[in-house]
């Protein structure tokens, strides 16, 4: 029987017959209009018309005329959704079916009708098919979770499908619980704050247990899932990564890669030493050479990531070049990656059947690959010294050949050899000029000009060939034209008596005759040069250029990481972060690799604390755009404008005045007092008097010193947002001085100097009371401490929230900025005890609407205890009673600005929540100064 | 993940189109005339008007496009395609998300064997005249866009084209324990009067070496195909001489480890089936397995030390002149002259200005093919350790073309009845605990086969 000639109808009136034969009596009758619609359907005709005498069919016993119906309901409900609750009947009814075939066919494709009305009737049937006997019904059950997920995720919520999806991985049967773990990873990808998939030890125990039983596409799910677990030390890691490396002998290359990508990322918590770190490498590298062998597309996508795994771990695949030599009939797009990895692997060691490649390459067909073939042997030649030689003369040999692309190919691999070692091929440059007339790309034009410039003294005829080039100025694009415009300039400082009029010349052309602004301000600031200051020109224009690096095309550290945990999808085939590419907020929440740890750290070490979970209310990074830019404009002029002059001298002479002062014991005892954080800043005694007087104050009764509270730093700057750098940070409040405690770390690929700080306008008026000092470069992957005094007499402006603080900072790359909150304790200043006379008068005077009230939960603290505890961040208790069993702290409190606020704290002994009542005559500050309540009591 | 499927013919015209997400945009009613009707493609009447969506942005894009693929990824406007290409038919699955590249490509190759177990050739013809089934297979093995169990032998069961009204309730629920259950790919209640298992071991030998005769790479990919007819579940184990187990075994005698040593062979990865039991493998080595019923590959292996390479190619080429080149191959086999090699065949390229070719060539026939750009000789048999020549002298045209030829490599193909890696099979051994009969009871066959895979000799 063929189904072909259900194609065939196109006469007019067709719909028409189609409606008589489906309303006809005959069940094969019915059956074959019922094919006969679907094939008018599938070649785009329009046959919605029929809906109400397709889904007439609907009610049979017959399973591939029911499939069929479903099939026509899926695509026209939508369109029709009063009639397909016609449906609905049919529906629920197939979901009591006994044949649980029936009852999953109903469900799987209820869920595809996305028809709002048509949800509501889905609930019960889902609910029951959900704990169906039948194994079958159950996968089914779990997908149709997440499809009434997208449609309605409220309801799904307000229904509890989610807590039923979330025993289903506990089910028995291993589909169930793939599908189960499919479903629930792809809704927590729409929530990512949501715990959904509340991954811990046992529930990864059941899901590698699992992995064992399923089919392959539930081992990719399974495994795809399990990347998105940290384990909680190195042990478990290790635990992990030997249940998954079984999957690597998989047939299906997917499984292969989701193994290779949960065992990428948990390699990053074993340490190099153990000796399961040496094995796991040996054992990734057979299972990525053999995905070399599957169908060319996925050999396209195992290509792509190998080239990330070889970036990230070279050792890995540093013998296996072999399997990356290019095969004649492999389709282009694998070419081109295999010759990309080639190059990343390619070593002293194995340079020279690299180079023997590469040369067959640079003579095939495709011009792309025999490009790309030609830059590869430049590469070589920048990365292994030892080869260079025999580069240069592998790419003279090709510009030999005469091949037009190939030549100005090599031209510009070539000039980037001689910026990597200056003086020692420039004997070439004479067989480069013969090829001067078939350069026709400006990107070849531009290096063989810059190669005239540069070498032009020993070029006896550089003047008359830049000039040759000068006669189509307006012509070229304007990276020749820029490049020609140096490369004469440095003509004319190497042989000034015979070029005078050619400079001149393009000089004029630069500045009047062109109406590009590069190309007019390069020329104006050589010709005020020149006519300045020559001997200074020749210093600027011929200063030694410094070394070009060995790697090119490496990706950006950070956003290398991120892709190691997308090994396998399509962001690692693209090379892209999925926000990149993907609409919406689904899929883009952003990965990181797990930081190092080891299982005798305990966890309370502040490194161990996962950095890819940054706290929840931490403010954006904010654009560079508004009116902070006006105040950020004089960012280049170092140190800040406002605050206080402080030297570091000062600061020492604090310290010798305290200890002038028979405190020793005290600074043993003071200064040191806020761990693990607290790198104590260097420059204790900010306004020195103050400080004394506090110390000599506080000796008179307080227990601990001063110490107040310090959060742990937390990322305030991703490096994705900002070139490479990242900045963590914390606020400290030592002996009356505020600081900035910022943590700088470089992860980029260049060095960065030059940094400075500035701060927008704020509440408080904080302002840096320093340059920020950052006395060494920052070179790649270093990371500097630095602690930065803070004034509190900066310029004010009210800000939303009140405690948000806008941060400038400036390197030699660009500016950044990012906003921050800080917390609001640590502008609570030393003398802000108030006597009690004065606390009642003031209580009462403040008005009663100024009053608020808070609950501060779990946290179980005696009144004296508490008491202490808020004392060490200036908070002081004026007075204490017990009333009716409760304890009630009268507490006072001033903020820099001489703002006062008053509290009353009522604890109950027993009970861990206390209550607060703040009054202030400033009542936008209580918010924050109920959380610095919060965040002293409970740290 | 997936977020719908089609399949067109050669010229863009949509065959089967079934979409899971809303995300993708479908083509309901935005165009007719594909199939038989006479009208336009409806790619060429994408006007501002019509929305254009993503069943035409691939075919505009990618089918329809003038150069040669250059990624079997294209991202059109935030869409993804992804596509595979079966003689002239074009599968495309489309995805908004950041999906499991790997497994969707896996997918599509899945889905190209379960529609061949079931109608054979994928064609345009098989494909209308299977649309039906190809829906229904659709919806059962993706769901909302996830790959379900897709093994042919459970589906088989279940999706007939036949409707299931005779099913008994136990025959029903054997389905579905089947198809969700652990062993997916192998229904109960088999029973053969003959116990029977045919184990193929299929090797493809590929070579690259320099004109000088020097191995750049050399490696062989084998296959492990088995053709099982065995009743009951049969819990099966396979052994072949693999160095690690070999030397495992040997441990305590010293001198069986030598001896038995120059046989075994270094396997560099092998992959398995989905029925082999992964764990065990990785702990002690061993292949176990219960077997779907009927062919399968158990089994893909790569080696690269000790390889045996069946066949040497000498080229010599030289340049008389701008408008003559003078050719001459050897080949020498290189096994037992006890085997015979079969189906050779080389290929020498010719440039693409030739004007003429003579060819004499000692053994077989020779033929200059000006559509191929090649000589192409063949020899039908050819026993080990003999060698062979061909002398050409190929006429040029003159050409004012400054490119030089490339001189792609020569390239050739052959079968030889033994396996190339020096892989042999010590055992398979059948259990079936439940049944009476014993693993003596079942025939077993074994053959090797080695065949050429990409075999090229630069010149």
């Amino acid at each position: 029987m063929t189904d072909s000639k259900y194609f065939t109808t196109t006469k007019k009136g067709e719909i028409f017959e189609l409606k008589a034969e489906l309303n006809s009596d005959k069940k094969e009758k019915k059956k074959e209009a019922v094919k006969k619609v679907i094939a008018s359907m599938t070649v785009g005709k329009d046959v919605s018309a029929l809906f109400p005498d397709v889904v007439n069919c609907m009610q049979t016993d017959n399973l591939e005329l029911k499939k069929l119906v479903y099939l026509y309901l899926m695509n026209y409900a939508k369109s029709q959704p009063d009639m397909a609750i016609m449906a609905v009947n049919t529906f629920v009814k197939d979901c009591e079916d006994p044949n649980p075939l029936i009852r999953a066919l109903a469900v799987r494709t209820m869920g595809c009708i996305r028809v709002d009305k048509i949800t509501e009737y889905l609930c019960e049937p889902l609910r029951k098919c959900l704990k169906d006997e039948d194994p079958y019904v159950r996968k089914t059950a779990a997908v149709c979770v997440a499809k009434l997920h997208d449609i309605n995720a409220q309801l799904v919520e307000d229904q509890g499908f989610l807590d039923t999806l979330k025993d289903l991985i506990s089910d028995s049967n291993p589909m169930v619980v793939a599908n189960a773990v499919a479903a629930l990873s792809e809704i927590a990808e729409s929530h990512p704050s949501s715990n959904l998939l509340d991954l811990n030890p046992q529930s990864i125990n059941k899901l590698l247990t699992a992995l064992n039983e399923c089919t392959e596409w539930g081992q990719i799910f399974i495994l795809d899932c399990l990347a998105n677990y940290t384990p909680k030390d190195d042990r478990e890691a290790q635990s992990i990564c030997e249940r998954v490396t079984p999957r690597l002998s998989h047939a299906n290359s997917a499984v292969v890669l989701s193994a290779v990508k949960v065992l990428m990322k948990f390699m990053e918590m074993l340490s190099k030493d153990l000796d399961y770190y040496g094995t796991l490498l040996k054992k990734l590298a057979p299972p990525l050479v053999t995905l070399l062998s599957a169908e060319p597309e996925l050999q396209y996508v195992a290509l792509r990531n190998i080239n990330l795994i070889v970036q990230k771990r070279p050792e890995i695949l540093k013998h296996e070049m072999k399997v990356f030599f290019v095969k004649y009939n492999d389709p282009i797009y694998v070419k081109l990656e295999k010759l990309d990895i080639m190059i990343r692997l390619a070593s002293q060691a194995n340079i020279a059947q690299v180079l023997a490649e590469l040369k067959e390459y640079a003579t095939e067909v495709d011009v792309d690959f025999v490009r790309k073939a030609v830059r590869a042997i430049g590469r070589c030649a920048i990365k292994v010294e030892q080869s260079a030689e025999r580069c240069v003369s592998t790419l003279l040999d090709l510009i030999q050949t005469k091949v037009n692309y190939v030549v100005q190919e090599a031209i510009v691999v070539i000039k980037d050899i001689f910026r990597k070692y200056p003086n020692k091929y420039e004997s070439v440059i004479a067989t480069l000029c013969e090829n001067l007339d078939s350069l026709d790309e400006p990107e070849a034009r531009a290096a063989m000009i810059w190669i005239v410039g540069e070498y032009a003294e020993r070029i006896d005829n550089a003047d008359e060939l830049l000039e040759s080039f000068l006669e189509g100025f307006h012509d070229e694009s304007t990276q020749v034209q820029l490049q020609l415009l140096t490369a004469i300039v440095k003509l004319f400082l190497k042989k000034p008596t015979e070029t005078q009029e050619l400079v001149q010349q393009v000089l004029s052309l630069a500045t009047q005759d062109s109406d590009n602004p590069d190309l007019r301000d390069r020329g104006y600031i050589y010709w005020r040069l020149l006519s300045t200051d020559p001997v200074a020109a020749k210093e600027v224009v011929l200063a030694e250029k410094p070394l070009i690096s060995e790697e090119t095309d490496l990706i950006e550290p950070t956003l290398l990481d991120e892709l190691i945990c997308y090994i396998g999808t399509l962001a690692s085939v693209y090379h892209k972060p999925p926000s990149a590419f993907v609409e919406g907020g689904r899929g883009v929440v952003h990965k990181s690799l797990p930081p190092r740890t080891a299982s005798s750290e305990s966890a309370e070490s502040p490194e161990t604390a996962p950095t890819g979970a940054p706290p929840g209310e931490q403010p954006d990074v904010i654009p560079a755009q508004g009116d902070l830019l006006g105040d950020l404009l004089n960012l280049d002029l170092g140190p800040p404008v406002s605050g206080p002059p402080l030297a570091t001298s000062s600061v020492q002479m604090g310290a010798v005045d305290l200890l002038g002062g028979g405190l020793d014991s005290l600074i043993g005892g003071t200064n040191f007092v806020a761990p693990p954080t607290a790198a104590v800043p260097a420059n204790l005694g900010a306004p020195i008097g103050s400080g004394l007087s506090d110390l000599f104050d506080l000796t008179s009764g307080v227990g601990t010193l001063s110490g107040s509270y310090v959060a742990p730093k937390a990322v305030w700057l991703p490096a994705m947002k900002a070139k490479g750098l990242e900045i963590s940070g914390t606020f400290t409040r030592q002996v009356g001085s505020i600081s900035m405690d910022l943590q700088l770390t470089n992860k980029a690929l260049q060095v960065m100097t030059d940094f400075a700080i500035q701060f927008n306008r704020n509440s408080f008026g904080l302002a840096p009371a320093a340059p920020l000092q950052v006395h060494a470069p920052l070179s790649p992957n270093q990371t500097v401490e630095i602690s930065l005094p803070l004034s509190t007499v900066g310029s004010v402006m009210k800000m939303e929230p009140l405690n948000n603080l806008q941060v400038a900072v400036k390197n030699n790359i660009d500016v950044f900025y990012f906003s921050t909150l800080y917390p609001l304790h640590i502008l609570f200043v030393e003398d802000g005890k108030m006597d009690r006379q004065m606390f009642l008068a003031t209580w009462k005077d403040i008005p009663n609407e100024n009053e608020a009230q808070f609950q501060i939960r779990d946290c179980p603290l005696n009144a004296e205890a508490a008491s202490s505890k808020l004392q060490s961040s200036n908070i002081f208790t004026v007075a204490k009673r017990n009333v009716e069993g409760q304890d009630m702290l009268y507490q006072s409190l001033k903020l820099t600005n001489g703002i006062w606020v008053l509290a009353e704290l009522r604890i109950q002994p027993g009970n861990p929540s206390c209550t607060l009542s703040l009054k202030c005559r400033a009542p936008e500050v209580s918010q924050h100064v109920y959380q610095a309540y919060e965040t002293i009591l409970k740290n | 993940m997936i977020g719908g499927l089609f399949i067109y013919n050669h010229k863009g015209e949509v065959l089967i189109s079934r979409v899971y997400r809303d995300d993708i945009g479908s083509r309901q009613a935005a165009d007719s005339a594909v199939f038989s009707s006479s009208g336009p493609f409806p790619g060429e009447r994408l006007g501002g008007s019509v929305r254009r969506n993503a069943v035409d942005a691939f075919r505009v894009n990618v089918i329809h496009a003038r150069q040669q693929v250059r990624s079997p990824v294209t991202n059109i406007a935030r869409t993804s395609f992804f596509h595979v290409k079966r003689s002239n038919i074009w599968l495309a699955a489309v995805t908004k998300q950041n999906v499991n590249a790997a497994m969707v490509f896996e997918f599509l190759y899945k889905m190209c064997d379960v529609m061949a177990a079931y109608f054979g050739k994928i064609s345009e013809e098989n494909i209308k005249n299977n649309f039906v089934l190809i829906y229904e297979l659709l919806d059962e093995i993706l769901d909302f866009g996830y790959p379900q169990n897709s093994e042919t032998g459970a589906l088989k069961t279940f999706i007939t084209q036949q409707g299931i009204k005779s099913q008994t309730k136990e025959e029903q629920s054997q389905i579905t324990s089947q198809v969700t259950g652990q062993i997916g790919w192998r229904r109960e209640g088999i029973k053969y009067r003959r116990n029977e298992l045919f184990l193929d071991v299929l090797e493809s030998v590929n070579l690259l070496m320099s004109p000088q005769g020097q191995v750049l790479s050399a490696h062989v990919s084998g296959r492990v195909v088995m053709k099982s007819y065995l009743s009951g579940m049969p819990e099966c184990k396979f052994g072949m001489n693999d160095k690690i187990v070999i030397e495992k075994q040997g441990k305590g005698t010293a001198d069986e480890t030598s001896k038995s040593g120059k046989q075994s062979i270094a396997i560099d990865d092998c992959t398995f089936h989905q029925c082999v039991r992964l764990s065990k493998f990785d702990s002690e080595r061993s292949i176990s397995f219960i077997p779907p019923d009927g062919e399968f590959e158990l089994m893909r292996y790569r080696t690269t030390k000790d390889i045996i390479l069946p066949f040497r190619v000498i080229p010599l080429v030289r340049e008389v002149g701008r408008t003559k080149l003078e050719v001459k191959v050897v080949i020498k086999s290189n096994f037992k002259p006890s085997l015979l090699a079969q189906k050779i065949e080389v290929r020498i390229p010719t440039p693409l200005n030739t004007s003429g070719v003579q060819v004499i060539c000692m053994k077989g026939k020779a033929k200059y093919k000006a559509s191929e750009n090649a000589i192409v000789w063949k020899i039908k048999r050819m026993a080990g350790m003999k060698e062979s020549q061909i002398s050409a002298e190929i006429e040029l045209l003159p050409t004012n073309d400054k490119k030089k030829w490339a001189r792609p490599p020569i390239s050739m193909n052959f079968e030889v009845p033994f396996a190339p890696s020096g892989l042999k099979v010590r055992y398979l051994k059948v259990f079936e605990p439940k049944l009476n009969y014993s693993d003596h009871d079942v025939i077993k066959w074994v053959r090797y086969i080695g065949r050429s895979g990409i075999y090229e000799t630069r010149c």
